[in-house]
């Protein structure tokens, strides 16, 4: 059946694009599925009044980025490097910087 | 017919050619695969923890008051909470009170705040899933169950027992993994906290669009305040991972690169065996279009081949894999990480940025230095 390599190309093709389909697919499914257990999170989150996720729990400021200051990264002298590696992954929350505008 | 027939042959013949270099075309395959899985994964990483973090944070205080001393947060009076509340439009003003307890022993750092629900029960807490697991690495053994034992050291040297009444859900890890929620006493006792300061203050408001408008109140009725508004904090996360910031514009930046020198290698020239090919090619009667095309095809095959490959990997990297190649790095020096797993968020325009941006510079580096050699007269390129 697949006598040409033409043919074997065209059926990888076909199967990639047949895997990126499943991908979408399981990805709809997942969402679904984890609905109940997104809400039962957010609701847990306003009942004990969180603000952040808990991604990186080495440094005070990566740990809560939403309620950080400019100046915590550099917490040692003002000239001292940050030196927690998730301050590297991490940028500075945007409203740092607009917060002497309100 | 006549063109398909024509595409099938040559594309034949491109398949034949590119399996008389195989040694060379696999390697390409596979340093091209890796480099669109990488691509991907950050992709795939970066988006869903951003949409994670959309939905689960919809759930936060509507505005958070902090105080700040010197440029750093500092305890808050409770004596706000009056002139606050007093403020038209606010429903409700609550006290927090949380903050950072580093446990001697296991060098974990944990989030320890006070719950409402803990009030008339000192003496007991209710912890997050991470920190059950032993030395907070979540292998091994659960250490703490519930009705154990935990001892705190005080910020007055004394010691004091507190008893377990409580996991908070495996699901929740995401948001509570290292939680400790105590009763306020117990809280006060621990950071020797004065009962007339708190850590900060949430807010509740009747009218969503009055947030702005109450935050200038607060901040001129307390210039040693700042606010913070949900849409602030959800923000964070669209911006912490935001490609152009941290560690994601560095494996960004990598992978760029590499696919650079891989495209360069293939636009800067041909190698002596595929130039004699293309003079072969026009002596026996090939037009230059149909060697472009061949080339086309070429270029096409390994790209398309690597593609799918690629996203399919990452995709079972992230979503499936717990991002493993990530977590050394997510981990930093963190003793307690959480471990979740990411629902799945992908989206036509990521596949879309993808192929755009592997599949069709590589394809076209890969015509040029072609369209070059088969222009030449095939007598010159033979000899060559």
């Amino acid at each position: 059946m697949l006598e040409r390599k033409s043919d074997m190309f065209f059926v990888y093709l076909a199967v990639g694009a047949f895997l990126i389909g499943l991908m979408f697919l399981d990805a709809a499914i997942s969402r679904q599925l984890d609905g109940e257990s997104v809400r039962e999170r957010r609701e847990i989150v306003r009942v004990l009044k969180l603000t952040d996720l808990c991604l990186f729990t080495e440094a005070r400021y990566t740990r809560h980025p939403s309620m950080a200051d400019l100046n915590t990264p550099f917490q040692d002298h003002p000239m001292s490097l940050d030196h927690f590696p998730s301050g590297a992954i991490m940028g500075p929350p945007p409203h740092l910087k607009t917060q002497t505008q309100r | 017919m006549g063109v398909i027939n024509k595409q099938r042959n040559i594309l034949d013949f491109t398949l034949s050619s590119l399996g008389r270099r195989k040694g060379k075309n696999l390697a390409l395959v596979v340093v091209y695969t890796f480099v669109i899985f990488l691509l991907a994964s950050v992709m795939f990483f970066a988006h869903s923890i951003k949409k994670e973090a959309s939905l689960i944070l919809q759930g936060a205080p509507e505005m958070t008051v902090q105080k700040l001393v010197a440029g750093r947060q500092d305890l808050i009076p409770t004596r706000y909470v009056d002139t606050i509340r007093r403020i038209r439009g606010v429903q409700s003003v609550a006290p927090r009170l949380w903050g950072y307890y580093l446990d001697a022993l296991s060098g974990v750092n944990f989030t320890l705040m006070a719950n409402a629900d803990l009030k008339d029960r000192p003496g007991e807490i209710v912890i997050g899933n991470g920190v059950s697991w032993r030395s907070g690495t979540g292998k091994g053994k659960q250490s703490i169950r519930k009705n154990d034992i935990i001892p705190f050291k005080t910020y007055d040297g004394s010691v004091l027992t507190l008893k377990v009444k409580g996991i908070l859900p495996f699901a929740s890890e995401l948001v509570t993994a290292d939680l400790i929620l105590v009763s306020e006493a117990d809280f006060r006792k621990i950071f020797s906290i004065p009962n007339d300061l708190t850590t900060d203050l949430v807010l509740q408001v009747g009218n969503p669009r009055e947030l702005s408008t109450i935050a200038a109140k607060i901040k001129q009725m307390h210039p040693d305040t700042r606010q913070i508004l949900r849409e602030e904090i959800l923000r964070t996360y669209d911006a912490v991972f935001d490609w152009r910031g941290g560690l994601i514009i560095v494996v960004l930046s990598c992978v760029f690169f590499s696919f650079i020198i891989l495209a360069w290698d293939k636009a800067t020239g041909l190698s002596g065996d595929e130039k004699r090919e293309i003079g072969i090619l026009k002596a026996i009667g090939w037009e230059t279009s149909d060697i472009l095309l061949m080339k086309f095809w070429e270029g096409a095959a390994l790209s398309l081949s690597a593609f799918f490959m690629g996203i399919f990997l990452a995709y079972l990297h992230i979503f499936l894999g717990s991002f493993i190649l990530f977590e050394p790095a997510l981990k930093g020096w963190s003793v307690l990480y959480p471990h979740f797993r990411l629902t799945p968020s992908i989206n036509a325009y990521q596949i879309a940025t993808l192929f755009f941006l592997t599949v069709i510079p590589y394809t076209v580096a890969t015509i040029v230095p072609s369209w070059r050699s088969a222009t030449i007269d095939p007598d010159a390129v033979m000899r060559m």
